[in-house]
């Protein structure tokens, strides 16, 4: 099951994903894709020690659907929190 | 309204000091996200799904054109240019940065406004009657007293762990436009046979996963007892509330487990203890506070004819504005205007910076500067002369903010749901905007008349959906979003919460079944005077399970509801 | 590490913790259970040492209110921060009962409740701290003016303003 590391970064609250090179980025495209148990198990690892150095608050793994190379949350609260909100706000 | 003075304004700017303090010692490592959320939501930071959201307290929902400037300043300097208006007469931005959080609190310090316990297991911001010290039905004032609550208890040292939180709302007038049945206490004031105005103390109502009815706790209070009252009130519920369980620490659980009667023993045994004590209102201190709500230079004007029945035919657009949204104020001459923020299709309560920014310009040009948010979130203009209604009406049609609504069908009280909201199980402002579309023709709605729509996303119900007309609860089943509709909740002066109507509906589903009810009430309304509410009252729930169900009742379905883009 | 903070300074604490199974010492002063107090109040009294009652969140210190004169500490222990009901019992302690000696908080204590907790009535803490002091101190400066009347006698926004109209 494809996984991503999700969180929200501590010093704007933006929802962020852990990428390969152990930074925290914007786009659920530009993380790391997991899919075994153990690269799982790292992957939360890391997440949680930069949630003790305060940079990110409760990362957490969620299972993601890959179709035509759009990775997209299964759970509908995970999608939103990765494509924002499903309603256009006034500007 | 009230302003802030040499010791309001310390007070504010030491809090705003103390919160970046905390702030800094949070991003060193020096406080953990544990230690500091308390912290953070004391002062109306959340953490929400996409950034951190800040709720800034509108007191008793009063706001002046220099405050809603702040407002839009802080829009567009740190946030995305809008603001959302809440059920709690708040205003909340979304998109908050943790770093920003000390300067905004500085900057509403600089207009005396903040966030302190907007969040947190503490007295929330007091609520009122928006149309409060201008309706034409109301029989006192009650602002002044809103105003001693606040002070009374912003940063009180014993109540700032209470249970869970606690909301209080305050009216003055025989029709309830505060809800004040269903808080923790809710006041209601009126004069005794003497012409003397007091209270009616009400107390363990609310909303969320129970809800419950308040009840009269005491008939009358005279208005120098009414902090040392809710003082005994507060004290009884900290010492006693559960602590063991979030959903059962709420007052309403307290007062339910001991009766009415008991909590009433216990309340009135420490209030005798207290009452003659520090917190008797002293008449100078009453009057220092009262100084500031005085009635603005009202001209001597006579009342123009603004039945809407004259102008129809020369202007039924506007007639039918004045009709719905402008209500009867206490000043002959004068009248109240609801600005509605509920467009059809736009997010209910939501208001752009540029907005804000003409809004406070015709408050200042038509209503000597102030305004009001509502708990249907909407602002309202408290002062018009009558005379100017045709001009405002026009310039805030160009605004988009004259939608003929207030009170009707697509004026939808909706809470963030999960397009927002960390604790939602469903989204509710699509759905809501589903619905207002439905009903955006204004003939339709006049004719459908008074309908309250109320649509929350999770149980914690902040959508109010217990005491809409037509409820709509938002529930997860299995990973999909399902609603749930409710029917015949008001929260009014006659109170009452709404009946389930049967099984969750997936969205695409709910404005066909709204659609359907409310074809059933024109059809068997006892004529065009009997409201929604009545005749539900009246005829009962079966007619409508049917409109919704068909005959045959509730089927098991399994159907996928719309899928997130 | 515990410390105690008492009226603003670092204390070595004079009083032995008794647990309710522990024998009452011969001599030193003694913070003991509500249960031991109830069971041993004429021997603890004979003693001539200090006596302290330790109360739980959910022992109201109206049971003791009658014996407050002969006690020289009553401590109100806080099982978690978010449990608030010390902050009602140190006001009826001090304002209805009339103890006048040490009030501390024990349990768990945050810096970022000092104030209020010195506002209504505790003069002494224990705290998990390295630098309690220092922190005592920040906490200490956080606000000059407040709303509520309270039991550690500061004047509130109201009185002040009243104040200032009759001499200003």
């Amino acid at each position: 099951m494809a996984q991503v590391l999700i969180a929200n970064r501590l010093s704007d609250g933006l929802v962020v994903f852990l990428a390969a090179d152990g930074a925290w980025v914007e786009s659920i495209a530009a993380g790391v894709l997991i899919d075994d148990d153990r690269a799982a198990g790292e992957l939360l690892d890391q997440g949680l020690a930069d949630a003790d150095n305060n940079l990110v608050i409760d990362p957490i793994l969620i299972n993601v659907t890959v179709r035509d190379g759009t990775r997209t949350p299964d759970a509908i609260r995970e999608a939103i929190r990765a494509a924002g909100p499903t309603v256009s706000v006034e500007t | 309204m009230y302003r802030y003075d040499e010791f309001d304004q310390q007070l504010v700017n030491e809090r705003a000091e103390q919160f970046r303090r905390q702030v800094r010692r949070r991003m060193n490592g020096e406080l953990t996200e544990d230690q500091f959320k308390p912290l953070r939501l004391m002062n109306g930071l959340y953490l929400q799904l996409h950034a951190y959201m800040l709720r800034v307290n509108v007191p008793y929902g009063c706001l002046s054109a220099r405050q809603l400037r702040q407002l839009a300043h802080i829009a567009r300097k740190y946030d995305k240019g809008y603001g959302h208006f809440t059920t709690r007469q708040n205003i909340q931005y979304n998109w908050i940065r943790l770093e920003d959080a000390a300067d905004i609190l500085t900057d509403l310090a600089a207009v005396g406004m903040n966030a302190m316990q907007s969040s947190g297991n503490c007295v929330r911001n007091v609520t009122a009657d928006h149309y409060a010290g201008r309706a034409r039905d109301e029989l006192q004032d009650p602002r002044v007293w809103c105003e001693l609550l606040r002070q009374y208890s912003i940063l009180n040292p014993e109540f700032s762990y209470l249970p869970r939180k606690f909301k209080i709302a305050v009216t003055g007038a025989p029709k309830d436009r505060a809800a004040v049945a269903l808080h923790d206490i809710g006041l209601r004031m009126y004069l005794n046979e003497g012409g003397e105005p007091g209270f009616e103390v009400i107390v363990g109502g609310g909303q969320g996963r129970t809800p419950v009815i308040g009840k009269t706790i005491r008939e009358w209070i005279e208005p120098e007892h009414v902090i040392s009252y809710v003082e005994a009130i507060l004290r009884i519920y900290n010492l006693y509330g559960r602590r063991d369980n979030i959903y059962k620490a709420r007052i309403k659980i307290l007062v339910n487990a001991l009766g009415i009667d008991k909590y009433r023993e216990l309340v009135e045994a420490e209030w005798l203890q207290i009452r003659d004590g520090v917190l008797k209102i002293a008449p100078e201190e009453l009057a220092r506070i009262d100084a500031y709500f005085q009635p603005p230079a009202y001209e001597q004007l006579a009342d123009q004819d603004t039945e809407p029945s004259q102008l129809h035919d020369a202007d039924p657009a506007f007639a039918a504005w004045l009709q719905s949204n402008v209500a009867e104020h206490k000043v002959v001459g004068y009248a109240i205007v609801n600005v509605s923020l509920k467009s059809p299709g736009k997010i209910p309560g939501d208001l752009s910076a540029q907005k804000m920014d003409a809004l406070a310009d015709l408050a200042d040009q038509y209503s000597f500067g102030e305004l009001r948010v509502s708990h249907r979130q909407n602002l309202v203009l408290v002062d018009v002369k009558q005379s100017d209604l045709h001009a405002l009406w026009q310039a805030l049609g160009a605004l988009d903010l004259a939608t003929p609504n207030i009170g009707l069908a697509s004026d939808i009280i909706a809470c963030p749901g999960l397009d927002f909201c960390a604790l939602a199980n469903t989204r509710s402002i699509p759905v809501a905007q589903d619905i207002a579309l439905h009903f955006a023709n204004s003939t339709k709605l006049q004719h459908v008349g008074d309908l309250t729509i109320n649509i929350s996303g999770c149980m914690n119900a902040c959508g109010h959906h217990h005491v809409g007309n037509i409820g709509i609860l938002g529930v997860d089943k299995r990973g999909q979003e399902f609603f749930q509709l409710t029917l015949g909740g008001s929260s009014d002066e006659h109170a009452s919460l709404g009946d389930r109507v049967g099984p969750g509906l997936p969205q695409s589903e709910v404005p066909g079944a709204i659609e359907r009810i409310v074809d059933t009430y024109l059809e068997i309304r006892d004529g065009k005077d009997e409201c929604f509410l009545n005749t539900y009252r009246r005829c009962g729930m079966e007619v409508f399970r049917t409109a919704v169900y068909g005959p045959a009742g509730p089927a098991r379905r399994v159907t996928a509801t719309r899928q997130v883009a | 590490m515990s410390t105690l903070i008492k009226d603003n300074k670092l204390t070595e604490d004079p009083f032995t913790r008794i647990g309710v199974d522990d024998a009452i010492p011969a001599q030193g002063a003694v913070l003991v259970p509500l249960a031991t107090w109830q069971d041993h109040r004429e021997k603890l009294l004979r003693r001539g040492e200090p006596v302290g009652v330790w109360l739980k969140s959910d022992e109201h210190p109206e049971i003791i209110a009658g014996d407050v004169n002969h006690l020289q500490l009553i401590a109100l222990e806080f099982p978690t921060f978010r449990d608030g009901r010390g902050y009602s019992y140190a006001r009826l302690v001090r304002e209805r009962y009339g103890f006048e000696g040490e009030l501390r908080a024990v349990g768990d204590v945050l810096l970022e409740q000092l104030h209020y907790m010195g506002r209504v009535g505790f003069n002494a803490f224990e705290v998990d701290s390295e630098d309690a002091l220092a922190e005592l101190e920040i906490a200490a400066r956080d606000f000059s003016v407040w709303y509520q009347p309270s039991a550690d006698g500061r004047a509130s926004s109201a009185q002040l303003r009243t104040e200032l109209k009759r001499h200003g």
